[in-house]
């Protein structure tokens, strides 16, 4: 028996320890240990982009990265993005457009979306497809998500724009 | 699935880890970015006690040109290729295979070492590095070596590595500027496995005919390989279209496809034969006749 270990990291701005055995991906931490249940599993090994969490501002499979990996790293999970309350430009968009049914692949896709405008604020429709393609959704058939990215867009931009002044 | 029950270190120095290594014989595994063998534990094709994670070493993380070649450190991930502005110019036919590999998330943090010691015969990077005669510097208790890449790898998802080494940097030769060059690749999906990949240079001289080609090809057969029979062709010649289909039909008759589940014997073998007219017509640039 491998004894469980206590990592740091830093979650939704929060740093947090976590205490998993080394075998634990960072989706799983994240989920039975900080209940932070938002990022879902979908295929577990790494093919459908359902656990999609943001590392150090790049967007990451959770299945694919050991917890230990992710020791003094800044996470940022799907409920790091906006509240029910108060959703963000991106989720708000995504409401509008009807971009989500089930939902299941919707958090993997807003972390997606969220770490590729933060980076590239003008991305356009080639390259959102592009990023996109490594997230499986069985619902929607994708167009009304790319529409929501690209509306959301013009948010990220003026992140931009305030960053600058 | 989860994953089978192991251990985890981070050792902070390079020869930490290869002592870590040699400490467990046998029952030790790299891991850096973990996008192949995560999957591989996850699914038991892989079963290691301990994982020896690389991925904080300092070091490794470099892309840097010089005279020498261009080395690439093991940890370099696809996404500092795609980023690193000279390689257009400096290895554009490296640019443009890596432009294939897997999706947005795994970019992020798939390294070019991890890539080559899992050795996957459809992998973009191990197909480049044979293509190019990349060459491999592994590091263990005794010291380096250095490793021709055709030499490295030695089979499906197998290599020469010992269990005690680590894989540190790659080097591929400068890149004559001038060079002809096409990467092709047809999967379903972009950023999944290659059902077949050609990656093709060659060089003009002051006739205008082709020489020191090079013609490698991914997904058919166990590991990359390079087609000496078709190079010959190409070599010495004016690259025409009579020239391309005479390649092509060489190109078929050498590689012996598995089945698989993906795709027939008989469809890779086709696919190959297409792939490297496009990839030899987009290298001459020509357009060839359409087939009747």
């Amino acid at each position: 028996m491998i004894s469980a270990r206590a990592l740091r990291l830093t979650v939704n701005g929060t740093q947090t320890t976590v205490t998993v055995e080394p075998r634990t991906t960072l989706a799983d931490a994240l989920r039975n240990e900080l209940r932070l249940t938002g990022t879902h599993l979908g295929c577990e090994h790494g093919v459908c982009g359902a656990c999609t969490v943001i590392v150090d501002g790049a967007a990451m499979r959770g299945c694919l990265m050991l917890a230990a990996q992710a020791e003094g790293r800044e996470v940022t999970t799907v409920e790091g993005l906006g509240s029910a309350a108060h959703l963000s430009a991106l989720q708000l968009a995504f409401r509008k457009h009807h971009a989500l049914q089930c939902g299941f692949c919707t958090a993997g896709i807003l972390t997606t979306a969220h770490a590729l405008l933060t980076d590239e604020p003008h991305a356009g429709e080639d390259r959102i497809r592009e990023v996109i393609s490594g997230n499986l959704c069985r619902c929607t058939g994708y167009l009304p998500i790319i529409a929501a990215i690209m509306e959301a867009r013009i948010a990220y931009s003026d992140v931009q724009c305030e960053a600058a002044q | 699935m989860k994953l089978p029950p192991l251990d985890y270190i981070c050792p902070a120095t390079l020869t930490e880890a290869i002592a870590a290594l040699a400490a467990y014989g046998g029952n030790a595994k790299v891991i850096a970015g973990g996008q192949s063998l995560v999957p591989m534990l996850a699914f038991r094709l892989a079963a290691p006690s301990v994982l020896v994670d690389i991925g904080r070493l300092p070091d490794l993380k470099n892309i840097s040109i010089s005279a020498d070649g261009i080395d690439f450190g093991a940890l370099v991930t696809w996404r500092d290729i795609e980023r690193d502005a000279r390689l257009a110019q400096a290895h554009p036919l490296l640019a443009a295979a890596i432009a294939h590999v897997a999706h947005y998330q795994i970019r992020n943090r798939g390294t070019v070492g991890g890539s080559m010691a899992h050795a996957d015969p459809a992998a973009e990077m191990p197909g480049i590095a044979v293509t190019c005669d990349a060459m491999l510097t592994i590091v263990g208790p005794t010291g380096t070596r250095i490793v021709r890449a055709n030499e490295f790898i030695t089979g499906g998802l197998s290599t020469v590595l010992g269990a005690d080494e680590i894989l540190t940097s790659i080097r591929l030769p400068l890149w004559k500027k001038a060079r002809r060059w096409a990467f092709e690749e047809f999967a379903r999906r972009r950023g999944d496995f290659a059902l077949a990949g050609v990656a093709a240079f060659y060089d003009i001289d002051a006739q205008g005919l082709a020489y020191n080609a090079h013609i490698g090809l991914i997904g058919v057969a166990d590991r990359p390989m390079r087609l000496p029979g078709v190079e010959a062709i190409l070599d010495g010649r004016r690259i025409d279209a009579d020239v391309i289909l005479q390649a092509a039909a060489v190109a078929r008759d050498a590689v012996d496809p598995a089945d698989d589940i993906h795709a027939e014997a008989a469809y890779r073998r086709d696919l190959l034969g297409v792939l490297l007219e496009r990839a030899l017509a987009r290298a001459a640039d020509i357009v060839l006749p359409e087939a009747a």
